[in-house]
């Protein structure tokens, strides 16, 4: 994968005096101590990252930790105060005003928290704005702001002006005005943190939907870890202006950098994180369709279940018996398998996040089977697994 | 008791005379520029005369059916009736020519007051040093009695409608610049990012988002605008402007209740019409 964006030592002071402020911040003063004798905020304090092409990079910290700051710089809505920031290999910083507004209309687009959306205008108008702005013609950018719209679920909206729409709905729009300029790069300012709950859990998982269709770099802003690990490739987490540590989920979940970090991974709800290809394993007990009921019998009682898991060829998974019908066909001198399959088990997939197998996993009465789009067994998740995964710090 | 007066009241060796200097500063202007001020004086007498020709053009009962279509459209039909009966008893007064006079007057102060006050307000929205200057002036502008301009307006105009419109002008302008400065720093922090992400230029992010979000604001500064202009009336007519308020004047030396009473109540109406109207366009500009 080859490199979209570079920042490299960026900085980002507030004030009449940066440069000032930059100096004592390089001889290692603190935020605090800057604002008190300088006056000067530090809004970022030497960021560096890298982000792949078509990548989902997610910027996270608390309200304050510089992050909305740092994100405005990727379109030099604040212009750094030093550091560079390359995009494909080009320092952006050091564009002129006309080249800046052509970056602006090409490569990048933003999604903001409160939606920026133009309440003088029609849902459409503020779709086709980018359009307009690049002066493309009224057919063609109808016609484009048409398709942003339905791509994110707005069909039939478009006259309706934004104040009419839900929140979720304004955002859907907000998001629609981004894409429709076909951007390499989309800059999300916490998009989804004035949505409520169940709204912002829809708009998340649509967003991964067009992102695995579209391959958008994206750089994302938030401020709950759940969301952060849910959809990034990769995690920043920010604190008082600096990246205090950058990898993805599992490398931050697992080995928190420090105790700020693992503050953070403490109030995370790892069933939303965890899938179900992270605590399965692989049955120690199988049978082939091929075997009789004896050898059921036989696996079973040497690894102490009281159910096993059938496959044919090539590991595809075709049911399961247990212990009592096995013993019953031995009554009646059956000794083929196929008449007592059961299909009263659940399956599920290997990135399914556990949160969703709990319920299932509390009522089957056999292990949840983790099977690939062939049908092929790939694990089972047993009970005590899902429990073992919850815990903080484990290493699966 | 008199000399202890004298004693605590400001000592009169120190003087200073400030409206000398304003004195010195007009006579100069006039020295210099008497040629600008003869042409402005030709440009604004050409837009007074023509509006006051369109409006005198108008037949009177096409005029009142006009006012009376206007509230109905704007408000409602009970609306557009108490309008056309308003402006019916002017004419019954029998003071609708001098009505007309007055609305060329303050159409034409309007007009010229926002052509310079939109353009000063949104400069000023942008240039907080711009801003700062400007706050005193226009404070200024409002407090200061507005017969004081009259003595300027009339040694750079003469007498009649010219330096009328220009005291108008200078009265009833601060509203429009401060509401529109006001209106465009409104605009909320978020949707002029929006504007800049996506690459519009300055002039793109004030027309198609800045103004487009501050004109509920600057409908009101405009409708204040108005109102301000419409009271000068009275006063400007000191200096030889027809209309309404030149009868207030002759009522006014002739002790004349009746005709006082007339021509105070034609303004009174007059006022409330086009502040109804105003009110009610800048009220469609709403979108929030």
């Amino acid at each position: 994968m080859s490199k979209k964006i570079e920042v490299k030592n960026l900085y980002k002071i507030f004030g009449s005096k940066p440069k000032l402020a930059l100096k004592r911040l390089k001889e290692g003063w603190t935020k605090e101590k800057i604002l008190k004798t300088t006056g000067q905020t530090v809004g970022v304090n030497n960021a560096s990252f890298t982000v792949d092409e078509g990548e989902f990079f997610v910027i996270m910290g608390l309200s304050g930790s510089g992050k909305s700051t740092l994100i405005r710089c990727l379109n030099l809505l604040n212009r750094p105060t030093a550091g560079e920031i390359l995009i494909d290999g080009e320092d952006i910083v050091k564009y002129d005003r006309q080249q800046l507004r052509e970056f602006r209309q090409n490569k990048v687009a933003m999604v903001f928290q409160n939606f920026g959306l133009f309440t003088h205008r029609t849902v459409l108008g503020n779709v086709e704005y980018g359009l307009e702005i690049r002066n493309i013609n009224k057919d063609k950018r109808k016609q484009i702001a048409l398709e942003a719209l339905e791509s994110v679920g707005l069909k039939g909206w478009e006259d309706k002006m934004p104040t009419e729409l839900s929140g979720g709905m304004q955002q859907r729009v907000g998001l629609a005005r981004a894409l429709a300029n076909n951007p390499d790069i989309l800059l999300m300012d916490e998009p989804f943190s004035a949505l409520d709950p169940l709204i912002r859990r829809d708009m998340q998982i649509e967003l991964l939907e067009i992102q695995s269709k579209l391959k958008k770099t994206i750089i994302f802003i938030t401020h709950d870890i759940n969301e952060a690990f849910k959809l990034g490739d990769r995690v920043a987490v920010m604190k008082d202006g600096k990246i205090v540590q950058q990898g993805t989920p599992e490398e931050i979940l697992n080995n928190p950098s420090n105790e700020y970090i693992e503050d953070f991974v403490k109030s995370i709800d790892r069933t939303k994180v965890i899938k179900a290809k992270n605590i399965m394993k692989r049955p120690n007990a199988l049978v082939s369709i091929k075997d009789g009921v004896r050898v059921a019998i036989r696996e079973m009682q040497t690894n102490h279940i009281s159910s096993v898991f059938v496959v044919g060829e090539n590991m595809q998974l075709e049911g399961i018996v247990t212990i009592d019908d096995c013993v019953e066909a031995i009554k009646n001198k059956q000794s083929s398998l196929k008449a007592l399959l059961r299909h009263d088990y659940y399956k599920t997939t290997e990135d399914e996040y556990i949160e969703n197998l709990l319920e299932n996993a509390t009522k089957s009465r056999y292990p949840i089977v983790v099977v690939n789009d062939e049908n092929k067994l790939l694990g089972i998740i047993v009970r005590t697994s899902i429990l073992s995964g919850l815990l903080p710090y484990n290493s699966n | 008791m008199q000399v202890k007066l004298k004693k605590h009241s400001f000592p009169e060796l120190i003087k200073f005379d400030p409206g000398m200097y304003i004195e010195a500063l007009v006579d100069w202007l006039i020295l210099n520029f008497q040629g600008f001020f003869d042409a402005l004086t030709d440009v604004i007498k050409w837009i007074v005369f023509n509006i006051q020709d369109g409006l005198s053009f108008i037949p009177w009962f096409l005029f009142i059916l006009l006012i009376f279509l206007l509230g109905w459209k704007l408000k409602s039909f009970q609306s557009g009736l108490g309008y056309a009966m308003m402006i019916m008893l002017i004419g019954l007064i029998g003071l609708w020519e001098d009505m007309i006079f007055t609305l060329a007057i303050v159409i034409t102060s309007v007009i010229l007051s926002i052509i310079i006050g939109i353009p000063i307000g949104i400069f000023s929205a942008y240039n907080q040093k711009l801003e700062a200057l400007l706050k005193p002036l226009l404070d200024g502008m409002q407090t200061m009695p507005s017969f004081v301009y009259l003595i300027p307006a009339m040694i750079f105009f003469g007498l009649g409608t010219v330096p009328a419109v220009f005291a108008t002008i200078v009265y009833s302008t601060p509203p429009c610049i401060r509401l529109t400065s006001l209106a465009i720093q409104r605009v909320p922090k978020e949707m002029r990012e929006a504007a800049y992400a996506f690459g519009s230029s300055r002039w793109q992010a004030l027309v198609k988002v800045e103004l487009p979000q501050a004109m509920p604001t600057i409908m009101a500064g405009i409708n204040q605008t108005t109102m301000l202009a419409m009271s000068m009336v009275v006063t400007s007519s000191m200096i030889g402007a027809k209309g309404l308020g030149e009868n207030v004047i002759i009522a006014i030396n002739r002790t004349d209740i009746a005709m006082g009473f007339n021509s105070g109540i034609s303004i009174v109406f007059l006022a409330i019409i086009i502040d109804r109207l105003t009110q009610m366009i800048s009220k469609k500009y709403e979108h929030v």
